[in-house]
């Protein structure tokens, strides 16, 4: 299972990527596109939402199921990766390439796991 | 209370073969391997290996074998072969379709009919029920394995170890006692896949020797493994139907499109009566192919314009077709092919067009 190191977690197995204190990408973990199976179809945010964590922000289907994604921090849709609408099988590929989408204003982040702590929590 | 999960004799496979194992009618069975799309795939153009040894069988012998069979299904057996398999709805007595069932004619008074695993005891008890005459009718479904081995090179893959005069020739044909390798089987030309293909059927304890020898067989033919989550992908794309889904005990062959298996000039069989009072069917089943954005799954409902019409009964993105697909059970007037209906997916409507069953037809 891949982790990566510079990369922070949720209980839902959303993965957050900084790129500076208040603005951060947001994508699925390894274990989530695992779990879920071969992904099928997207629906994203859209620029401007204003979300808290823990609020539905997108869903992902797989040939056998739907699974809501979460917010991981709250803040600001600054854009999403409208790439994904059409080839939804790149979380499957590369789930820390494929971003879903990117929150600025990022006003609170509590909850947050590191690369360990994620890693103890999927290996329960 | 709790419920004791069931292995088939082919769990230790799906274990070392890393099969997602997952609880189905009762059974520990792998709902995938290398994954549903590749899976499916697989099967559509090349070989797929699936264990249905959680089937079950129900043995009938004796004079009255055929008079029992006749009874408990509406399909017509008086006319069928030795060597043949027909398929039927089994009724209850009003009407409703409490299971659908392959038998197969064994010989001139033996019969074995094949019902689906969620549906065998409470089949069981009704076949016994209406038991009558000289006939013994067994529940032999634990002592027995199913392969089922799908796609358009299975045919090839079988001939690497079987010679031609064993192979049955027509679709819904099968040869009985096959030496496979050394291990007895019948040998079916049927499945549940809309594509060519066989089933195999052996003894539980030489379930896994014949696992081996048709991995073996398949190996130069794109052979995969497969499991449920293709399983239900790849009949939903033939348009065919599943208990629980599109049938159950509570609607009728006729309301779920399988008229065509029904003979009520056969002067009885159980749920005839019903039938006939019935009259014409209310509900229909119908394809919907979505227009807009979504995938309708099962129990979804399905609205003209505003008024609720009916609601899904299976849905799937389908990956041979590529686009999102589904049956369902709506009122009778709106089966008609390019009429627009939409579906309530998560609280939004979204566009789908009625098309015809089934979705995906082989090539032959």
């Amino acid at each position: 299972m891949d982790i990566r190191e510079d990369l922070f977690y949720t209980e839902s197995h959303e993965w957050v990527k900084f790129e500076d204190d208040t603005t951060a990408l947001v994508g699925l973990s390894d274990f989530a596109q695992s779990e879920l199976g071969d992904l099928v179809f997207v629906n994203l945010p859209e620029e401007g939402d204003e979300v808290a964590i823990g609020d539905t922000i997108a869903d992902v289907e797989s040939v056998k199921a739907v699974s809501d994604v979460f917010a991981p921090v709250g803040g600001t849709v600054a854009a999403v990766n409208e790439e994904l609408l059409d080839a939804p099988e790149k979380i499957n590929e590369a789930p820390y390439e494929a971003w879903l989408c990117k929150i600025e204003g990022i006003s609170d982040k509590t909850g947050l796991m590191n690369a360990d702590e994620y890693e103890a929590l999927i290996a329960k | 209370m709790e419920e004791k999960v069931l292995k088939t004799p082919l769990y230790q496979k799906h274990v070392d073969n890393h099969g997602k194992i997952v609880p189905f009618a009762g059974y520990a069975l792998p709902v995938q391997f290398s994954g549903v799309i590749a899976e499916h795939m697989a099967v559509r153009t090349a070989l797929g290996l699936f264990d249905v040894s959680h089937m079950g069988e129900v043995s009938f012998k004796g004079p009255d074998a055929l008079a029992n069979i006749e009874n408990l299904l509406c399909n017509q057996y008086a006319t069928l072969a030795i060597g043949r398999v027909r398929y039927s709805p089994m009724l209850n007595k009003q009407g409703g379709v409490m299971d659908d069932v392959l038998v197969y004619r064994m010989g001139d008074e033996e019969y074995l009919m094949v019902v689906n695993a969620s549906n065998r005891h409470k089949d069981v008890k009704h076949i016994l029920k209406y038991q009558f005459g000289d006939v013994q009718i067994e529940d032999i479904s634990d002592g027995i394995c199913q392969i089922a081995y799908q796609g358009p090179n299975a045919e090839a893959a079988l001939k690497t170890i079987l010679s031609d005069d064993v192979i049955p020739q027509k679709y819904y044909s099968f040869v009985n006692d096959v030496n496979v390798g050394g291990v007895n089987c019948l040998v079916s030309r049927t499945g549940y896949t809309g594509e060519d293909g066989f089933e195999l059927y052996s003894k539980a304890e030489d379930a896994e020797k014949l696992f081996d020898i048709l991995v073996g067989a398949g190996a130069d033919f794109g052979l995969a493994l497969c499991g449920l989550g293709c399983r239900d992908t790849l009949r939903l794309e033939a348009g065919m139907p599943l208990y629980g889904h599109e049938m159950d005990d509570t609607i009728n062959p006729f309301e779920v499109g399988l008229g065509m298996f029904v003979k009520l000039e056969k002067p009885s069989f159980i749920g005839r009566q019903a039938l006939v009072a019935a009259g014409e069917p209310r509900r229909a089943r119908i394809g919907l192919r979505m227009i807009g954005r979504g995938i309708a799954r099962e129990q979804f409902p399905v609205y003209h314009r505003d008024k609720p019409v009916g609601a899904t009964t299976s849905g799937t993105h389908c990956p041979y077709i590529g686009a999102p697909i589904a049956m369902a059970i709506v009122e009778a007037p709106y089966k008609i092919e390019g009429k627009i209906l939409k579906v309530e997916i998560r609280g939004k409507l979204v566009d789908a067009e009625v098309v015809p069953l089934p979705f995906y037809r082989r090539q032959k």
